[in-house]
């Protein structure tokens, strides 16, 4: 049997904000991976948020795995956050931040909803 | 200095584990022990017949004898002491020198002058040799009588009724346990236990044995009467072992013993005497706890501190046959101008008195006999002189219009009041063990050893436990989360009692903001175990951790590892070509597992499904190994194929899997199945384990491996395999429906207030009345199931979900496999960096071992 490997209909760019999937693509409350300019970006959805859509990076410094975008989401105190799979790290949607151990903070992007396509965009930030 | 101990029984061996930290510093120590195995504990010697085997009654922690200035010597008895050269000479010859020598030599079993009592048939009942004598006689033998009704008589005859025997006691007194109860307890005490099916024959006087008709002895009584027997054991009481010391003319007390001061020590300077073989003002110990006392007074002597010995309350709370017994202070009354009151119960077959001094303020003793539940609370009045309340009557009185009884706070403790006297742990000590942080009965039991010997003191723990939280401003909290106010038995009881079907509705009535990886993943486990659907349905996809999010168990790289199951163990010659198969193409790692069964790792996300399809093809199933839910029942070959095997177990072990696979649970549960007492299964390390007997299945429980491996008990035992099945099934849902998140068995049960007892009760003798819900809700579990892989793999929205990028079909490039031993591993981060740094410095570098998508495809 074939492997699906339907991929989303690409969705347009806007200056240096890139389309990276449709809002529907993700799982309510969950993250996936983007690749985006070469690097590996998770994504999250999460509707009861205003914000809708956040970006950080998706390696886990710890173990080096491209991993974040599959962890589970919540809230801790006013946070958003996401629970690294792997060691369970707690990662700030807003900022990257690492609750645990700062040193291990990740980047945090840009992200927004426009129309139907969820964007991000990347400023050069160290990965 | 030199050391010499006399005896390694409980008491021994308390005094060693006293003195252990300065062995091998300032002390040296010498065990000499006449038993051909280390300590080992007497008070529980009955269950050796209801699955305890002797090495599961050691009392010896691992490890523990292997330090430095430590020898245990077993099979080794002293025979002579020279205590002016300060000398022992030993049962093989050798001669040891002392500093300090320490007789704990304990007692043996009393025998009356009794003709015919040396008979081949007749036993007494106090080592582990002479329980093993007893079993190979109880084989053969239909009826069995123990001669003796005190406390460890009546242990005696649960023992033989344990053995399956016809079992009559004979005392000698008019009434049973005559030392620690009264005449009223001692009726209803002898109702209950006729009510078990043992026959009691008190006021006996035993004159002889001869042989007998319906049975291969006849005991003749002083009256006349005679009974017929197969087998005869002698209980009648103990003698201290004090006859070394009157060789080397040690002081002896009045009844025997050898004689020690306040100080434990003998009339010689450099010998002490500690246990049943010591004498205190005259007074021998047949009980533990004073045991332990006088082994910690000499420990901390021989550490340089002072210490005393001041006797021992001999008050004790213990459960015969299922009868609860307690015996408090002055029982008989023999207090001048003691008063009694006395509540005697014919249908609810319960006994009460209450010996109170001539004032009425003070409580000077009790009897219990069918209700124990206010020991505790009468112990600590009686040991703290704490003031009756103005009508003392209503401690033991049923409340006549429905108030709560006059309970003893715990607050009305002073801090110096011995809990656990078996331990020797304070009020004060398990406040102090609360204030760091152990704020469950199980982390407390560890803290402190309060509870882990007879677990008379766990209701007063428990309370002292929570009152101390609640000081502390600790909320008695077993929230969830910061999202539920809840702990995790109270949600799911919302959500079978509301029909609620999903995270957001729970969030909605109960819950309060985004919920959490803590949270998610408990209520994704509750609703699975109530409603079966498939966990990967879009509104429960979300709550699942990263394993069950991709049915596979994620590794270090991110690939994951892919289990199909194998229930029992078994697979055809068919089934592992196609694994094997399936690992080649996909270039895998295979591994087999502790459960006994394969495990192919190294499976990138989007390979999943495919690898899923094949397997299936095969006949396979999703293993569940990434769940917190039933992974495999690990078996031995059993009856069909085994020489020994008297069951087939990878029969039942098969059924069994196939029963359970699929429920979800507070965590992850594995079965055994062995086909006989060999137990290659392991069983007796598992959540479930059952092991084959002649007359069916024993099922033993809440045991598991792991960092803190623990021993299943058991629960119930020849089975017929009907009976097994709905044990299994009320255990494993009452588990489901009331442990705390992540709570293995064996922790549940630690926690459970009233142990093992009330687990039995509920599920065995359905205690509760719940069995028949709980059967049916364990039977929808089973009606409903469906291999998820199958469903994930016909489901497009679900199989859409496996793919590393959202946005293109490249694969994840961090993902580099490296080759050990014939197969692949993840690449370290040095040998990725290093791989990079080739491939830049020449690109025409060959490609990773692993296959890529296109390959496949």
């Amino acid at each position: 049997m074939m492997n699906e490997r339907t991929v989303p209909a690409a969705p347009e760019n806007h200056g240096d904000w890139i389309a990276v999937c449709r809002h529907d693509d993700i799982v309510p409350d969950t993250g996936v991976c983007a690749l985006v300019h070469g690097r590996h970006v998770a994504v999250f959805r999460i509707d009861a948020h205003d914000a809708k859509v956040f970006a950080i990076d998706n390696v886990d410094p710890r173990s080096h795995a491209s991993v974040l975008s599959r962890g589970l989401t919540g809230s801790l105190g006013s946070r958003v956050v996401v629970a690294s799979p792997l060691y369970k790290h707690h990662f700030d949607l807003r900022t990257g931040e690492c609750l645990e151990e700062p040193r291990w903070s990740v980047a945090a992007y840009a992200a927004r909803v426009v129309g139907d396509d969820v964007m991000v965009r990347i400023d050069g930030g160290a990965a | 200095m030199n050391v010499i101990v006399i005896g390694h029984g409980m008491v021994g061996h308390k005094f060693l584990e006293s003195v252990a930290a300065q062995a091998g510093g300032a002390l040296r120590i010498t065990v000499l022990c006449e038993e051909p195995r280390p300590a080992y504990d007497r008070v529980h010697l009955s269950e050796f017949f209801s699955g305890r085997s002797a090495d599961d009654l050691s009392l010896v922690a691992p490890g523990f004898l292997d330090r430095d200035g430590l020898t245990l010597m077993l099979d080794t008895k002293a025979v002579a002491i020279d205590r002016a050269a300060r000398k022992v000479t030993l049962s093989n010859g050798d001669v040891l020198d002392y500093d300090r020598l320490v007789f704990a030599t304990g007692s043996t079993p009393f025998v009356p002058p009794v003709d015919g009592r040396q008979r081949d048939g007749c036993f007494v009942y106090r080592t582990i040799e002479d329980l093993e004598a007893m079993k190979a006689r109880g084989a053969h033998a239909k009826a069995g009588v123990v001669i003796g009704g005190g406390l460890l008589g009546l242990e005696c005859a649960k023992a033989l009724r344990d053995m399956g025997l016809e079992t009559h006691v004979v005392e000698f007194a008019p009434r049973l346990m005559a030392v620690q109860i009264d005449d009223g307890g001692g009726q209803m005490l002898r109702a209950k236990i006729e009510a078990l099916g043992v026959r009691v024959h008190t006021g006996k006087e035993t004159r002889a044995i001869v042989d007998g008709e319906s049975g291969a002895h006849r005991l003749q009584f002083a009256d006349g009467t005679h009974l017929d027997t197969d087998m005869i054991v002698f209980s009648a009481g103990i003698r201290p072992r004090d006859e070394l010391a009157r060789a080397c003319g040690l002081e002896i007390g009045p009844r025997g013993g050898i004689a020690i001061d306040d100080a434990c020590l003998t009339s010689d300077p450099h010998i002490y005497a500690i246990g049943e073989c010591a004498a205190w003002r005259g007074q021998t110990f047949g009980l533990v706890a004073p045991g332990y006392d006088m082994a910690r007074t000499v420990a901390k002597q021989l550490q340089g501190e002072s210490a005393t010995f001041a006797g021992a309350d001999l008050s004790t709370k213990l459960k015969l046959m299922g009868v609860d017994v307690g015996s408090i202070g002055d029982a008989h009354g023999r207090t001048p101008g003691s008063r009694t009151y006395q509540y005697s119960d014919g249908r609810r077959q319960v006994y009460t008195k209450l010996v109170v001094s001539e004032c009425g303020k003070q409580l000077l003793g009790a009897v219990m006999v069918g209700d124990t539940a206010e020991y505790g609370t009468l112990l600590q009045m009686m040991l703290n002189r704490i003031e009756l309340p103005a009508a003392p009557e209503q401690l033991i009185l049923p409340p006549a219009d429905g108030s709560a009884k006059p309970a003893l706070g715990a607050d009305a403790l002073p801090d110096g009041a011995q809990i656990c006297s078996c331990n020797n742990v304070t009020k004060g000590a398990l406040c102090e063990a609360v204030r760091n942080g152990a704020t469950a009965i199980g982390a407390l039991k560890d803290a402190t050893c309060a509870g882990t010997s007879c677990g008379g003191c766990v209701p007063l723990v428990t309370s002292i436990m929570k009152a101390e939280m609640k000081k502390q401003g600790l909320a008695v909290n077993n929230h969830l989360c910061e999202h539920f106010a809840y702990s995790r038995e109270e949600l799911y009881h919302l959500v079978r009692v509301g029909r609620i079907k999903t995270f957001g509705e729970l969030l909605k009535k109960h819950g309060n903001g985004l919920g959490c990886d803590i949270c998610k993943p408990a209520v994704a486990g509750i609703l699975a175990s109530c409603w079966n659907e498939f966990v990967l349905k879009k509104e429960h996809a979300s709550l699942q951790d990263s394993n069950d999010y991709y049915l596979a168990n994620i590794q270090r790289d991110g690939t994951y590892s892919v289990v199909p199951r194998m229930p029992g163990g078994e697979v055809t010659p068919e089934g592992l070509i196609a694994v094997g198969q399936v690992a080649k193409k996909y270039g895998l790692y295979t591994k087999i597992t502790g459960g006994q069964r394969v495990d192919l790792f190294g499976a990138r996300v989007e390979q999943l499904p495919s690898i899923w399809e094949e397997l299936i093809d095969a006949g396979f199933e999703s293993g569940h190994a990434y769940g917190k839910a039933l992974r495999t029942v690990k078996s031995c070959v059993g009856s069909t194929w085994c020489r020994y095997g008297v069951g087939d177990s990878v029969g039942v072990a098969i059924a069994l899997e196939n029963r359970y696979k699929g429920l979800r649970a507070p965590h992850k549960i594995k079965f055994g199945v062995s086909g006989c007492t060999r137990e290659c299964a392991e069983a007796q390390g598992k959540d479930v384990g059952v092991i084959a007997t002649e007359k069916g299945w024993n099922l033993y429980v809440c045991g598991n491996g792991g960092m803190k491996p623990r021993h299943a008990e058991l629960l119930a035992s020849d089975l017929d395999y009907a009976t097994l099945q709905r044990y299994i099934d009320r255990f494993l849902m009452f588990y489901v429906r009331t442990a705390d998140r992540l709570q293995r068995t064996s922790v549940w049960r630690e926690n459970l207030e009233g142990g093992l007892d009330y687990l039995i009760d509920v599920v065995v003798n359905d205690r509760l009345g719940i069995a028949a819900e709980l059967e049916s809700e364990m039977q929808h579990v089973i009606d409903t199931y469906e291999c998820e892989w199958k469903r994930a793999v016909s489901d497009p929205d679900t199989r859409r979900r496996f793919r590393h990028f959202v946005n293109s079909d490249a694969r994840d490039e961090r993902v580099s496999f490296v080759e050990e031993r014939g197969q692949i591993r993840p690449a370290t981060v040095d040998e990725r960096d290093a791989a990079v740094r080739a491939q830049a410095a020449d690109p025409a570098a060959t490609e990773p071992a692993a296959p890529t998508l296109a390959e496949i495809d």
